[in-house]
């Protein structure tokens, strides 16, 4: 089953009276359980691409349907539930809450979801602990390296158990080990069932992934499945 | 709407809880100098006018006063009321006084010429002195030589403002002695009647009533002025701790005083100008503290904008994972609340703790007044209550203001 239909995606830019079109009439699918890594030199639109997938931003023209749903009919609101409720985000600069501790972090969503404040923190920890950061629990950001941020940033995307995790570089700032870590944590949740669209440039974890899309000048070059 | 206060409360907690202490601190201090600004600002020209207001019932009027009526001389059956006065179970103390126009003349011994002798038209006054201690307690006022005793004869006590080393002014129709000491001898002329007296002492307060008379033991101004029904000119009734004047003066009323006198709370005492001068300060008040609203609501609003201006990413990553932007909006909200509550709260334990009391301990040396704090606590809530609505709408709109752009956009740092 098509977790993610797009059709004919456009994407372009606005600058004064000039237009850059980053996606050009892109056609893709995403089956649940694929780990689908995109790759492309830089400006090639990957993230542009990985954002109107993951309904951070509105694309230009073209369908994007989610769970048979058409979010071109999704209000901002619902847009922000669904995003809540489906969908898991890893950023590149990890985008934890400074004034947050670890457990504070990822509990914050599920909180916001309706469970309470206690049963957010237990799923919290354990999302923590499977990341391996159930010694980190009250340490605010600033309080941890890279590595470990990354990590709290997947244990938050992955406490509500989304339907899709997004990873837009998720090992762009990190030391080598750091990355290894944090791929072999994708890799795992991966094998558990997860669902996974990761924006890479780098070769060695884009291998992870069980198909890599390649994207340039606004469109799809390749898709190879492995 | 339940589930965005739960987080926006969280989100604020976490911030406030976690902020600079510097920063909050100072936020804190502004808030609590507006709230200050908004109370004291007012209170004290508020204050300026009623500590006159307060001197001129302690120390003159009473809480009760009884006056002659419109074209009578003096009030008729003062003995009768007197008697009533005494009798009430309110009445703690009360001092009858005579009173009779006249004029006061100094170095006429040493002038050469009539018209060089000084002289000055005033007020005298016959007072029982034990009596005048105990109701307005006006002996604290004589700032040279002492105050009268029921024994003294040919003796006064001069207002200052008859001196002039104490109200050098001179103004057309109005004149002061010059070199008037304690020991002097001075003639007054009531009528007819030409005395010389002793000056026992000068009387110096604030209020007019003390300073523009000239005080005698009651029993030889009676016999100067020929008072023999013993009928007095005004009476000043002090009332127990918590008596109400106004009661009083109903029942004193009732019991036919009214027909002989008029009957006056301190309050239907005071000048209609008093009133509104008082309103008038009042109002000025409000618009000095109008601008300190202002300015605190400026402060509030760019604080909350620079803080949410630079966790703009921070507030795209929280809608980015699918927090409501009102749950953010309502952590500001929470935000400016705390600051305005906490800025109030310590604004509140200075203002009773410390400014009011200490104020009324050592009022303010206005020329006119002895300056307090005045603050009635329903007042006082009302601003706090105003200074923390303000403070929550200028927290509002730069929150909402950030919290609309889109969440890619701040995420990513675009503009």
């Amino acid at each position: 089953m098509s977790l993610i239909t797009v059709k004919n995606l456009v994407k372009s830019f606005k600058n004064g009276d000039k237009e850059t079109q980053v996606l050009k009439n892109i056609n893709f699918s995403c089956e649940e359980g694929e780990f689908i890594a995109i790759m492309g030199r830089s400006g090639a639109g990957k993230s542009t691409f990985l954002y109107q997938l993951s309904l951070l931003d509105e694309p230009t023209d073209g369908e994007i349907i989610i769970f048979d749903k058409d979010t071109h009919s999704m209000s901002a609101d619902e847009k922000t539930r669904f995003r809540l409720n489906e969908l898991g985000y890893v950023f590149q600069d990890y985008a934890l809450l400074p004034d947050l501790t670890a457990v504070e972090n990822v509990a914050i969503p599920l909180m916001m979801q309706g469970k309470s404040k206690s049963a957010a923190y237990v799923e919290a920890k354990e999302s923590l602990e499977r990341v391996g950061l159930g010694h980190r629990l009250g340490n605010l950001p600033s309080q941890m390296s890279g590595g470990e941020q990354q990590r709290v940033s997947v244990a938050r995307a992955i406490a509500h158990k989304p339907k899709i995790l997004f990873a837009d570089e998720p090992t762009a700032n990190l030391d080598n080990e750091s990355s290894r870590t944090v791929m072999e944590l994708f890799k795992e949740i991966y094998k558990q069932g997860q669902t996974i669209i990761m924006v890479t440039h780098e070769e060695e974890y884009a291998k992870m992934a069980k198909r890599i899309v390649r994207l340039d000048d606004g469109k799809i070059i390749t898709d190879i499945k492995d | 709407m339940s589930q965005s206060l739960r987080i926006g409360f969280f989100l604020a907690l976490r911030q406030v809880r976690r902020a600079s202490k510097w920063t909050t601190g100072l936020i804190i201090f502004v808030m609590t100098l507006t709230f200050l600004n908004l109370t004291v600002i007012s209170g004290i020209l508020v204050g300026l006018i009623e500590g006159s207001v307060e001197a001129n019932k302690t120390y003159y009027t009473s809480d009760v006063i009884i006056s002659t009526l419109p074209k009578k001389d003096y009030i008729e059956q003062s003995p009768k009321i007197l008697s009533i006065i005494s009798a009430l179970p309110e009445t703690e103390a009360y001092s009858a006084r005579y009173i009779q126009g006249g004029t006061i003349e100094a170095n006429y011994k040493t002038a050469t010429k009539a018209e060089d002798v000084e002289s000055a038209g005033g007020s005298f006054v016959g007072i029982d002195p034990i009596k005048e201690k105990e109701t307005t307690g006006m002996d604290r006022f004589v700032v040279e030589g002492s105050f009268l005793t029921p024994t003294d004869y040919d003796q006064i006590l001069l207002g200052a403002n008859f001196l002039r080393k104490y109200l050098p002014i001179e103004s057309p129709g109005f004149t002061t002695l010059s070199n008037v000491e304690i020991g002097d001898k001075i003639r007054i002329k009531i009528g007819n009647i030409t005395r010389e007296m002793t000056v026992k002492g000068f009387i110096k307060s604030k209020v007019d009533e003390l300073s523009f008379r000239i005080f005698f033991v009651d029993s030889q101004l009676r016999g100067l002025i020929g008072r023999d029904d013993y009928n007095v000119d005004e009476v000043s009734i002090k009332l127990k701790q918590g008596a109400d004047p106004m009661i009083v003066r109903d029942a004193l009323k009732r019991s036919g005083v009214g027909e002989y006198a008029k009957v006056q709370t301190f309050e239907d005492a005071q000048p209609k100008f008093l009133k509104d001068i008082k309103a008038t300060f009042a109002l000025l008040g409000n618009m000095i503290s109008s601008i300190g609203l202002a300015v605190a609501s400026i402060t509030i609003f760019i604080v909350i904008f620079i803080n949410a201006i630079t966790r703009r990413k921070f507030i795209g990553i929280l809608k980015g994972i699918g927090i409501t932007g009102t749950a953010i909006e309502v952590s500001y909200i929470f935000q400016s609340f705390f600051y305005a509550i906490t800025g109030s709260v310590i604004g509140f334990i200075v203002l009773y703790g410390l400014l009011q009391p200490f104020i009324a301990a050592h009022p303010i040396n206005f020329p006119f007044s002895d300056g307090i704090l005045v603050a009635p606590l329903g007042e006082t809530m009302i601003r706090a209550a105003l200074l923390v609505f303000t403070t929550i709408i200028a927290g509002y709109i730069p929150a909402r203001m950030i919290v609309r752009r889109n969440t890619l956009d701040s995420i990513l740092g675009r503009n």
